[in-house]
């Protein structure tokens, strides 16, 4: 399952999907709206995606996992839209046969997540004021690889 | 040399800035990227610094620098990305 939605993630239909009697190891990984930001408080968070691209992109990265650990079951969910602090922003599921793999390949996942995927969120204080988040590291892609550089 | 109307899409702290989410360039035949990105530069020089960081996609793919443009290719500039 490898998806972009507005709805709340069902982190536990999200996990059976990648359940295997052959697979002896599950790793669920949530990102969740975190209300404190070094003193600065978030009361929610606003993302938008570019929705084919982004769905293009998650689907590389699955392509990869399925290319570096081979039989290996995955699930993706990324939410989109308003987020109270607590809710469940982003959700990776990966089972294999040996726990080694199963946190490897999720922390692959989620990071190919943030590093790539055209998603953005905008954070939302206690004035009510929204600042976009836009990180000064470079986006690396999935599909392309390192993101090219200008010059 | 001839012209085309390219469409571009834009996101998050670019369309606020710029005011719209699709906007209309331009362009002529021949044109890269990073001629793309000139333009852009020229025209709104109040983003200059986030148009410097965006990544330019290309029929949803990142593109190079140096890519070519035609004629109904989708064209989206990326803020560097914040999901998750």
């Amino acid at each position: 399952m490898i998806q972009i939605t507005r709805e709340m993630i069902d982190y536990t239909a999200l996990t059976e999907a990648v359940r295997d009697t052959h697979h002896g190891a599950v790793v669920l990984f949530l990102g969740t709206v975190r209300d404190l930001t070094g003193d600065q408080r978030t009361l929610r968070l606003e993302y938008e995606a570019y929705q084919e691209m982004a769905e293009r992109e998650l689907q590389a990265i699955a392509a990869q996992v399925r290319q570096r650990w081979p039989g290996a079951k995955l699930a993706i969910v990324h939410r989109l839209g308003t987020l109270e602090a607590g809710e469940v922003s982003v959700a990776v599921a990966v089972s294999t046969p040996h726990r080694a793999e199963a946190f490897a390949a999720c922390r692959y996942v989620i990071d190919a997540v943030k590093a790539s995927v055209p998603i953005w969120k905008r954070e939302i204080g206690p004035d009510g004021r929204g600042e976009w988040v836009h990180p000064i590291a470079p986006a690396v892609s999935a599909s392309t690889g390192p993101r090219p550089t200008r010059e | 040399m001839a012209k085309w109307l390219a469409q571009v899409q834009l996101f998050a702290a670019l369309r606020e800035a710029i005011g719209v989410a699709t906007l209309e360039l331009e362009l002529p035949d021949g044109c890269t990227v990073a001629h793309l990105r000139q333009e852009l530069l020229r025209r709104w020089p109040q983003v200059h610094s986030l148009l410097q960081r965006c990544a330019i996609a290309v029929n949803q793919h990142y593109a190079a620098e140096h890519q070519l443009l035609s004629p109904g290719d989708e064209i989206a500039l990326i803020p560097p990305v914040s999901g998750g």
